[in-house]
């Protein structure tokens, strides 16, 4: 089926641009207008944004495992209302995804179920233990698109050490999570005052600038693809420029959560806004937003974490961290466009082009050829979350109740529609 | 009447006119208390159920006497010991007492914000007798009475308070509740016993004991609790009896009348002398004991009238 968008809004990450204009999709791709475009479905987009779809990384899919969570099917479904085309998913499953079967049967349910792309992650070691390194070459056959252990450090540098050193024969990336084991145990929240005020266990700043130094060491090492999941504090950032200056191949992420919400939102004891890392003070917070707009910073993501009202109804220490987000991802980027701090162009490179780039997939484009995985949104549209109207199975967001401004009207993958607002 | 809050979940959310009128009350609970017959009915036919998921003899004997002195019927329940092993959570056990329509709950919990995650859940007023290392109110207004009898005020006092600021809760309270009343308050203790943005909070932050207790009027010692003692926190005990624990000879850096509290249980030889704990010239540890009582009656009552003064929701 043909389709011409016209009079969109068009964002083009690539080129950094927005233009009015057409844009035509036939064979699910978007492809060269033909003069004859009579039988072509034509839709007028009425001035609103037409993009790249949204390239989530590290989206929790809790199949298999804990699928009273999520599904493949509602996260699929809340991926595409939030105009996330390829959910790039965690490894960080009950059991972690460390084979090829595992992945396998993670595609297999993502290609069943999901009305939008499946790219899993897999595990770097066994069960997430950082022992040993997972048959890595038998899982990129399988269609692994990265390694990873999620937020569970690899504390052994021997043993990262060497998954690193083989991850590079492959030309596979591993993705970390920069954190010092030895000062983040058990902690609930950023110190600081905040922390000391609420009487809760809290984590320095710090510990995630010696976990990334760590890193970046076992990197320039290895010479593997490195990216670190989630940089949030400004303590870590010099180290990330430095190894991005040496010629290192790094890259860095980080979520909407930090971007958009500081550790005082925890108010009284909200484990809605506890995550991992914890939320920081409002320096860092201004510091991601910054490095996010300079490129310093590679990826937004929504860090999806879905957890039921159990996990969550506990005394903020033994409440389980994570948020749901793949639906509030857009709209809360919009907070970033609105307040001027960062360009659509700049969103949709951190969150389109470069997890395309970074995970060698096709999408995050409006080039000629490239698949029509697209989304049509309003950013000034404005609404108010409810919670309950989401469609993951979980409803743990830190923004119900709150004003939003951004809607996804619409979404295609591969030239089909997924989504209609 | 200056008291609005609905719980008492820890100093934060109090005016300075709330602990003003509480205190006031609280001394006329002190005269009831030292009569022969310490009776009143401001609470009769109200339920006061105490929950301790955290082991307590004083508190929970102190709440448990303001309550009967009141006239409530009351029932102490040791939660370590019930349902809460048998994998219930915090939640639903509130609610399952909830449904015995208490009109108090004294709460203290393992977990910094139990109190406040409680009060979301319960329709009657929650007082929260110590949560994780929060808050404990009781004990920070018990402190303030204590001081207000003794000095005569409750303003512009020089307030050292020594030890374990990391782990306590009474600490928290106390920071918060003499600040509050414009008192100057110094911290004193070694940097690994001290919280993270404890020179945000409006103190004067000491290393040293001697500085520290530099003609102050009132001295607060804390708790120093074991497993903090070895080698974690602090090299050993007699290093920290050494440095940190208070002593006549520290003691006399401090205004010549300056007073010794502790919120108790003591560890004679570890962070307090002996004899100077038993000292009644200096040492105001057992009237600290009996404002306890009293300062929880006043609570007690004060809770419940303002929750009677609010319209009462209407059920549709």
């Amino acid at each position: 089926m043909a389709v011409l968008f016209e009079n969109a809004e068009l964002i083009d990450p690539v080129r950094g641009s927005m233009t009015l204009g057409a844009l035509f999709v036939g064979d699910g791709r978007i492809a060269e207008r033909p003069d004859d475009i009579s039988g072509v479905t034509r839709v007028d987009c009425g001035g609103k944004c037409l993009a790249p779809g949204l390239i989530d990384i590290g989206v929790k899919v809790c199949e298999p495992g804990e699928r009273h969570k999520e599904s493949f099917r509602t996260a699929g479904l809340a991926a595409a209302a939030g105009g996330v085309t390829t959910m790039v998913t965690r490894p960080d499953t009950l059991p972690a995804i460390d084979t090829p079967e595992t992945l396998l049967f993670a595609l297999q349910r993502g290609a069943e179920m999901s009305p939008v792309r499946i790219a899993p992650i897999g595990s770097l070691t066994k069960g997430r233990a950082g022992r040993e390194m997972v048959e890595m070459g038998f899982m990129l056959d399988a269609g692994a698109v990265a390694f990873s252990d999620g937020d569970s450090v690899v504390q052994d540098t021997k043993v990262l050490g060497r998954a690193m050193a083989y991850a590079k024969s492959l030309d596979a990336v591993v993705i970390a999570h920069p954190q010092d084991q030895g000062l983040s145990a058990g902690a609930a929240v950023t110190s600081g005052k905040f922390a000391s005020l609420r009487g809760l266990p809290a984590v320095s700043p710090m510990a995630e600038r010696m976990g990334l130094e760590r890193d970046l060491a076992l990197v320039e090492m290895s010479g593997v693809r490195y990216h670190a999941d989630q940089i949030s504090t400004a303590a870590a950032l010099p180290a990330l420029k430095r190894a991005k200056a040496a010629g290192l191949s790094v890259t860095a992420g980080t979520s909407i959560h930090h971007l958009t919400l500081n550790e005082l939102d925890v108010g009284d004891y909200r484990s809605f806004f506890k995550v991992k890392p914890p939320l920081r003070s409002e320096d860092d917070r201004m510091a991601m937003v910054e490095a996010v707009s300079e490129g310093v910073i590679d990826i937004i993501s929504s860090m999806h974490t879905p957890q039921d009202e159990e996990s969550k109804r506990l005394p903020f220490e033994e409440a389980a961290s994570g948020a749901v987000a793949l639906e509030t991802l857009l709209p809360a980027a919009m907070r970033l466009f609105h307040a001027g701090n960062i360009d659509l162009p700049t969103l949709w490179q951190a969150m389109s082009l470069n997890p395309a780039r970074l995970l060698g997939l096709e999408g995050g484009r409006l080039d000629l050829g490239a698949p029509a995985d697209l989304v049509l949104f309003d950013p000034h549209a404005p609404f108010v979350l409810d919670r309950f109207a989401l469609k993951s199975k979980s409803k743990n967001t830190p923004f119900d109740g709150q004003r939003m401004q951004g809607r996804v009207l619409q979404t295609f993958v591969g030239g089909e529609e997924v989504y209609r607002a | 009447m200056a008291f609005r809050s609905e719980h008492l979940l820890g100093i934060e959310h109090l005016g300075q006119d709330e602990i003003v009128s509480l205190l006031d009350l609280a001394d006329q609970y002190v005269d009831l208390n030292r009569r022969d017959v310490k009776h009143s009915e401001v609470l009769a036919g109200m339920t006061q159920i105490n929950m301790f998921f955290e082991n307590s003899t004083r508190t929970q004997a102190s709440f448990e006497l303001a309550g009967k002195r009141l006239g409530a019927d009351v029932m102490s329940m040791s939660m370590q010991a019930s349902s809460v092993k048998k994998g219930e959570t915090l939640i639903d056990t509130a609610l399952t007492l909830n449904a015995m329509h208490p009109d108090l709950l004294v709460v203290r919990h393992p977990h910094s914000g139990a109190a406040d995650l409680l009060a979301q859940k319960v329709n009657c007023a929650v007082l929260n007798a110590g949560d994780g290392r929060h808050e404990h109110p009781t004990q920070a207004l018990l402190d303030a009475l204590t001081i207000r009898r003794a000095k005569g005020r409750l303003h512009r006092l020089s307030i050292a308070i020594c030890g374990d600021i990391a782990h306590s809760r009474v600490a928290r309270s106390n920071i918060l509740l003499l600040g509050k009343m414009e008192n100057r308050i110094r911290v004193i203790g070694p940097p690994t016993l001290l919280p993270s943005g404890i020179d945000e909070f409006g103190v004067e932050v000491f290393n040293d004991m001697r500085e520290g207790l530099k003609d102050v009027d009132v001295v607060m010692m804390l708790r120093l609790q074991r497993e903090r003692m070895d080698g974690g926190f602090i090299p050993s005990e007699r290093e920290y009896y050494h440095r940190y624990g208070l002593d006549a000879e520290k003691l006399s850096y401090a205004k010549p009348d300056a007073i010794v509290m502790h919120p108790g249980p003591m560890n004679r030889g570890v962070e307090i002398d002996g004899t100077l704990a038993d000292d009644i010239n200096r040492s105001v540890i057992q009237e600290q004991v009996e404002m306890g009582v009293a300062v929880r009656m006043a609570a007690m009552e004060l809770l419940v009238k303002a929750r009677r003064a609010r319209p009462r929701e209407v059920l549709v």
